[in-house]
């Protein structure tokens, strides 16, 4: 028991913990396979991170450093209040800083900075199943994946090619793990999808809602679907980042006014602020509202 | 009943803080199996009665629980006081056949079972398979059986003893079953390491 | 320890604070208690325990408090509170023959050993707002009977298993494994114990509109109201280390038989059918909402064709829970915008493509021309 809350270290109590744990080693010993876990009620709503806070609470000990992002960004209010959470029943130390992370919970983005081999990252994620919108039946998709038939998802997405003249999935983009099982590797971004290919740390997923733990460990391949005719390719941005000037990262759009202004900034929080503190310069920032620029004197 | 419990020796203590050991010992299980072939450090601080080594006493009283059935080789179930420790500090039932439990604890590593023994999952849940936890003396990188898969950058060696002669070749079957399969853990003294269904065995390194 | 501490940090803050504000109202008006709660509106603290899934009138009634009167998000508390507790195992099957029944009727006949019991009902008082309650008068004594002396009260579908008019109810297998959903992950297609769990933690509302839609045609099973009872029964756990049942306590339940068209073939001749229901505390239309969708979830069961929502099971069973609906429904409120910039860029691209595509074309024919 912690003093300080009454409740578990991390929260949950430790038969929960033994059942996720034993859930963990099997995806890593499957990787890409959806285990079925008995995913428990969390204080958090179903669809607010109760997978990834799971796994969080079931792997991090006191000696852990914790980040946890939304959106790319350690000041939004989901990563905020997980944060908290954490520090609150676990005590464990965090920072908003990625390379001092061991563990980084994450909804949406991979941080840009390549992870390094001490680092696990913890996905949140709402639908665990690739299959799910082209077949809702679980025995159906169940099939599927035993079978190893993934021909209805390349179906879906040469269709798209034959409608749009592109793949028109843009983020929870599916992609195959170590040759075998097809995932969702969660709504990230297919623009992130490659820095899951051989990555230095070990990725697991929750999905808490749907009971599903699925992990790939570091050093895997991880091969974004795609075709000889049209292979898979990110999105690229027009302009560098308006505060700190990186390119080749992913940036979000903030309106600035209502004729028009806007500005593309960095969506990796950590990245563009330790870029500036290495004297990188955008070209918009000092004009840049301090909501988005940040605050100096981070603590 | 309550008489003969009394009379026999005490109990061997378990974890001293089972909440921060538990999850030391899960850490340095999971990070085995992220990394295979690849021996990790395993600190323990376990005094369990032989021939139940510390290490195989860490990985069950971390992991095994009532939802979560042990099954023990020969050489452990042949004496009551391990049964009775792990019951103890487990809660966990002990299986007689080895296709029922979710851990297998093996203290004689040269004479582990036939991985068919155990459960190996089925082609709609791989994941309902035996984890198979085996003590041996040696456990050090390089200079012995060679592996690929996921987990290892290109290729890594583990040289590990004593284990039975045939082992790459079962853990090519092994393979050859993916994804079903058994997931193989080998401890020695402060030290453990993963095997798990999803590496390759390509020879001599 | 260094924590991260941003400027969100102080708006969360202050936004809890803000509600914390809002959920004590006006310091003027007396603070309710949450043994007013669990004294005067039980039966709202039964649905947060029946959905929360634990019985446990003192916390659901602080819950109640917490939530401000929102009672999926008062489950939602207990649910949390809940999966910390640790489980010891599984009690005996309560027996509601011997149950203190409270409240006792059965459409089938028109009176049945034990009798009608009408209990508080609000069945058959006139819906007229009683402007009475608001000025706090104190309602006159209960009228009272002689006590009945505690003999079991025969169920009606026992009644009418004596003649082998309804299907007969096989017994539990002696040590089988008895389903928890909230142990073990849902795997379809599910057996009949893992349903009635889902279904006696399901949403009240979403069970009664598929209960509804059975009635309108929907997959109609033709239902009969055998009898809906309530009161307290006496729970029993046997300890692994005794060997023998000891009580823990009694619980208010709600059950409800109902009785459903009948089966039969050449071989079998012809018998009634059966749903169950099963709630923590008073709630009839729960307990007979999901009486009628567990038998209609038996379609399969009894060789029907599959048609309707309500006897689709994956459909059922997946969207039957309130806190995991309400949790994901609500969590579109939270930022999207990562995924949001994907979709902006690949339409602004798709326009401009399909502009230069337009002016082509009329490049072309003005060429032709």
């Amino acid at each position: 028991m912690s003093a300080a809350t009454g409740y578990s270290f991390a929260y949950l109590d430790e038969q929960t913990k033994r059942m996720i744990r034993r859930a963990i080693l099997k995806a890593i010993a499957v990787p890409g396979y959806q285990v079925p876990f008995a995913s428990r009620e969390m204080p958090m709503p179903y669809g607010w991170g109760t997978g990834g806070v799971q796994v969080t609470a079931s792997i991090i000990g006191p000696d852990d450093v914790l980040k946890v992002i939304d959106q790319g960004s350690d000041d939004t209010t989901n990563a905020v209040s997980i944060r908290k959470f954490f520090a609150r029943t676990a005590g464990v130390a965090t920072t908003t800083k990625t390379r001092e992370a061991t563990v980084i919970q994450t909804r949406h983005r991979i941080p840009e900075a390549k992870l390094g081999e001490h680092q696990i990252l913890v996905y949140q994620v709402p639908i665990p199943e690739p299959l799910r919108f082209l077949e809702p039946r679980e025995t159906e998709t169940r099939r599927l994946h035993a079978l190893a038939d993934y021909g209805l998802m390349h179906v879906k997405l040469y269709e798209d090619i034959a409608r749009h003249g592109h793949i028109a999935t843009t983020y929870a983009y599916p992609a195959e793990v170590a040759g075998r099982y097809v995932m969702d590797p969660s709504p990230i971004p297919k623009f992130d999808n490659p820095k899951m290919d051989m990555c230095e740390a070990l990725q697991l997923f929750g999905a808490g809602r749907e009971k599903r733990i699925y992990a790939v460990p570091p050093c895997t391949r991880v091969r974004s679907l795609d075709f000889e005719d049209h292979p898979f390719t990110v999105q690229s941005f027009r302009e560098p980042c308006a505060l700190c000037a990186a390119t080749g990262v992913y940036l979000d759009e903030v309106v600035l006014d209502d004729r028009g202004g806007r500005m593309f900034v960095c969506s990796d929080t950590d990245f563009c602020e330790e870029r500036r503190a290495d004297g990188h310069r955008g070209h918009l920032l000092g004009e840049a509202p301090a909501a988005i620029a940040g605050e100096a004197g981070d603590a | 009943m309550a008489g003969n419990a009394l009379a026999r020796a005490p109990l061997a203590a378990g974890f001293a803080d089972p909440v921060r050991d538990s999850q030391a010992v899960f850490r340095a299980v999971m990070t085995a199996l992220a990394r295979p072939a690849l021996p990790q450090p395993l600190a323990v601080a376990l005094g369990p009665p032989a021939p139940l080594t510390p290490e195989l006493a860490a990985v069950a009283l971390a992991l095994a629980d009532h939802e979560a059935p042990l099954w023990l080789d020969g050489p452990l179930a042949s004496v009551s006081a391990v049964a009775d420790f792990l019951r103890f500090h487990t809660g966990a039932p002990i299986v007689t056949d080895p296709a029922g439990a979710a851990f297998a604890l093996v203290a004689d590593a040269a004479a582990l079972p036939p991985f068919d023994a155990f459960a190996q999952g089925t082609q709609d849940y791989p994941d309902r398979s035996t984890t198979v936890v085996a003590a041996v003396e040696r456990l050090a990188q390089g200079r012995g059986l060679a592996f690929e898969g996921p987990g290892i950058r290109q290729r890594a060696a583990l040289d590990a003893a004593p284990v039975p002669a045939d082992l790459a070749q079962r853990l090519a079957r092994n393979r050859a079953l993916f994804p079903r399969g058994v997931d193989l853990v080998l401890v020695a003294p402060g030290r453990i390491a993963g095997l798990p269904r999803s590496l390759t065995p390509v020879g001599e390194p | 320890m260094y924590v991260a501490v941003k400027g969100g940090e102080k708006a969360i803050d202050n936004a809890h604070r803000l509600l914390a504000h809002a959920r004590r109202g006006p310091a003027d008006l007396p603070e309710v208690a949450p043994a007013q709660i669990a004294a005067q509106l039980t039966l709202g603290v039964d649905r947060v325990m029946a959905e929360g899934s634990l019985y446990d009138r003192d916390l659901a009634a602080l819950a109640v408090k917490q939530a401000r009167g929102d009672l999926v998000e008062a489950a939602f508390l207990v649910r949390a509170f809940r999966t910390t507790l640790p489980r010891f195992g599984h009690s005996l099957p309560v027996d509601t023959t011997r149950m203190g029944v409270e409240r006792r009727v059965s459409a089938t006949f028109r009176d049945l050993p034990g009798g009608q019991v009408l209990g508080p009902t609000f069945d058959y008082t006139h819906r007229l707002i009683d402007f009475r309650l608001a000025a706090g008068a104190e309602p006159p004594a209960p009228a009272e009977a002689p006590a009945t002396p505690d003999e079991p009260m025969p169920r009606v579908t026992d009644l009418l298993d004596g003649e082998a008019l309804i299907e007969r109810e096989a017994p539990g297998e002696e040590g089988a494994p008895i389903g928890d959903l909230t142990r073990e992950p849902l795997d379809f297609p599910a057996d009949r114990d893992l349903r009635l769990q889902a279904l006696a933690r399901g949403d009240e509302g979403f069970l009664l509109a598929l209960a509804y839609s059975t009635q309108r045609g929907y997959g109609r099973t033709h239902p009969f109201v055998g009898e809906v009872r309530f009161g307290e029964v006496a729970v029993e756990f046997v300890p692994e280390e005794l060997g023998f049942a000891v009580p823990l306590g009694r619980v208010a339940v709600t059950e409800c038989q109902m009785v459903n068209q009948f089966k039969g073939s050449a071989q079998v001749p012809p018998q009634f059918t059966r749903g169950y229901g099963l709630v923590f505390g008073q709630s009839e239309r729960k307990a007979m909402s999901m009486a009628l969708v567990d038998r209609a979830l038996r379609a399969r069961e009894f060789g029907e064709e599959v048609v309707a929502p309500a006897q689709d099971e994956e459909f059922v069973l997946a969207h039957a829970d309130n806190v995991q609906a309400t949790g994901f429904v609500e969590h579109l409120k939270l930022p999207h915008y990562v995924d949001f910039q994907a979709e902006l860029e690949l339409v602004r691209r798709m326009r401009a493509e399909h502009a230069a595509r337009g002016s082509e074309a009329v490049g072309m024919r003005e060429a032709a021309e």
